[in-house]
C-alpha cells in the first residue's frame, strides 16, 4: 500500500493533502498549472469556499470554468473573459444583421413576382385565347387582316418588355 | 473614521492611503462593487493584478474584473463562461439560418431569371402557332387556285 502524491494545490500551497481534500478530484498533481493560474486569479481560499457551497456534481463543472475564467485573465490582465465576450456579442450583431438584410431581400423578390405573375399570365391568356378561339379560316383572315393593320404581336411584347424594364 | 476612505478599504476596515491603488475603481458610494470582487478574487490578487498593470488600463481592468465576478455570483458553476457558452449557441444558430435564408435568395432569384425567360418564349409560340396558321392558309388558297386552273 503506497501512500499517494499530494494534490497540485496541496503541493503548490506545501501542506498535507488530506483524504477529504477538497481539491484533490478537480486538481491532480499531473497538472500543476491549472491550479496555479486558479490561485493567481481567484486565490485558494475563495475557490475552496466556492466549492464548498456547491453541490458536488457541479464542482467539477465549476472548477473547469473557473480555469478557463483564469486562463483567459492570465493571457489578456486587463479584458480577461470579457474580450471574448465582447468579441462575441459583435459576431452575434453582425450575423442578426446579415439575417435581417437577407429575409428583407427575400421580401423585395417575392413581392416582386407577386406584382410580376398576374400581368404576364394576363398577356399570354390574351394571345392564346385569342387564337384557340379563332379555329377557322374566316375567323383567321379576319385575325390575319387585323394583324397586318396594327402589329398586334408587336404590341404586345413591347408591354411585357417595359414592365421588365 | 475616516469619511474619506474608498469602498475597499472600508471593507477591509483599514486606513485608506493618499495612493491606496483601488481607490480610483472602488468609490466609497458603490460598495457592492468591491464586495463582489474581494468576494470572488479576494483584494490581495486585485491589487497585485491592478499592479502589474499601466495606469491608463486599470479602470477597465476593474471593471472588467467586476463584470466576471458579478456572473460568478449570479451562476457559482459557471459564471462568465456560461454567456460565452450561450453567445457561441446564438451564433452557431444565426449562421445556420443565414445559410438558409441565401439559399432560399438563391431558389428565388433562379425562379425570377426563368420567370422572365418565360415571356420571350410565350412570345415565340404565338408566333409559330401564327405561322403555322399562315401556312394553312396557304397550303388552302393553293389548292384552290391549283383546282381552278386546272379547270379552267
Amino acid at each position: 500500500m503506497g501512500c499517494s502524491s499530494p494534490c497540485a494545490s496541496c503541493k503548490l500551497l506545501r501542506r498535507r493533502c488530506t483524504k477529504d481534500c477538497i481539491f484533490a478530484p478537480y486538481f491532480p498533481s499531473d497538472d500543476p498549472y491549472k491550479f496555479a493560474i486558479v490561485h493567481k486569479v481567484f486565490g485558494a481560499s475563495n475557490v475552496s469556499k466556492m466549492l464548498q457551497e456547491l453541490p458536488v456534481h457541479q464542482r467539477a463543472d465549476a472548477v473547469s470554468s473557473l480555469a478557463y475564467e483564469a486562463n483567459a485573465r492570465v493571457r489578456d490582465p486587463v479584458y480577461g473573459c470579457v474580450g471574448a465576450i465582447s468579441f462575441l456579442q459583435n459576431q452575434v450583431s453582425q450575423l442578426q444583421m446579415q439575417l435581417a438584410v437577407a429575409q428583407n431581400e427575400i421580401l423585395c423578390i417575392q413581392m416582386q413576382q407577386e406584382s410580376a405573375w398576374p400581368t404576364l399570365i394576363d398577356h399570354q391568356q390574351d394571345d392564346k385565347s385569342f387564337l384557340l378561339a379563332t379555329n377557322n379560316l374566316d375567323n383567321i383572315s379576319q385575325y390575319l387582316n387585323f394583324a397586318s393593320s396594327s402589329n398586334v404581336i408587336q404590341d404586345a411584347a413591347l408591354k411585357r418588355e417595359s414592365f421588365w424594364t | 473614521m475616516n469619511p474619506g476612505r474608498c469602498a475597499a478599504c472600508r471593507y477591509l476596515r483599514r486606513r485608506c492611503a493618499e495612493d491606496c491603488i483601488l481607490s480610483p475603481y472602488f468609490p466609497y458610494n458603490d460598495p457592492q462593487r468591491f464586495v463582489s470582487v474581494h468576494k470572488i478574487h479576494g483584494a490581495s490578487n486585485v491589487t497585485k493584478l491592478l499592479q502589474q498593470l499601466p495606469t491608463h488600463l486599470r479602470a477597465k481592468a476593474a471593471d472588467s474584473l467586476y463584470f466576471e465576478a458579478q456572473c460568478r455570483v449570479e451562476d457559482p458553476v459557471y459564471g462568465c463562461v456560461g454567456l460565452i457558452f450561450l453567445l457561441q449557441q446564438q451564433i452557431h444558430s444565426a449562421e445556420s439560418e443565414l445559410a438558409k435564408t441565401q439559399a432560399e435568395i438563391a431558389v428565388l432569384k433562379s425562379q425570377a431569371q426563368h420567370t422572365q425567360a418565360q415571356p420571350f418564349e410565350a412570345e415565340s409560340d404565338v408566333n409559330n402557332l401564327l405561322q403555322e396558321q399562315l401556312d394553312n392558309i396557304a397550303n388552302v388558297s393553293f389548292s384552290n387556285q391549283a383546282s381552278s386552273g386546272f379547270i379552267n
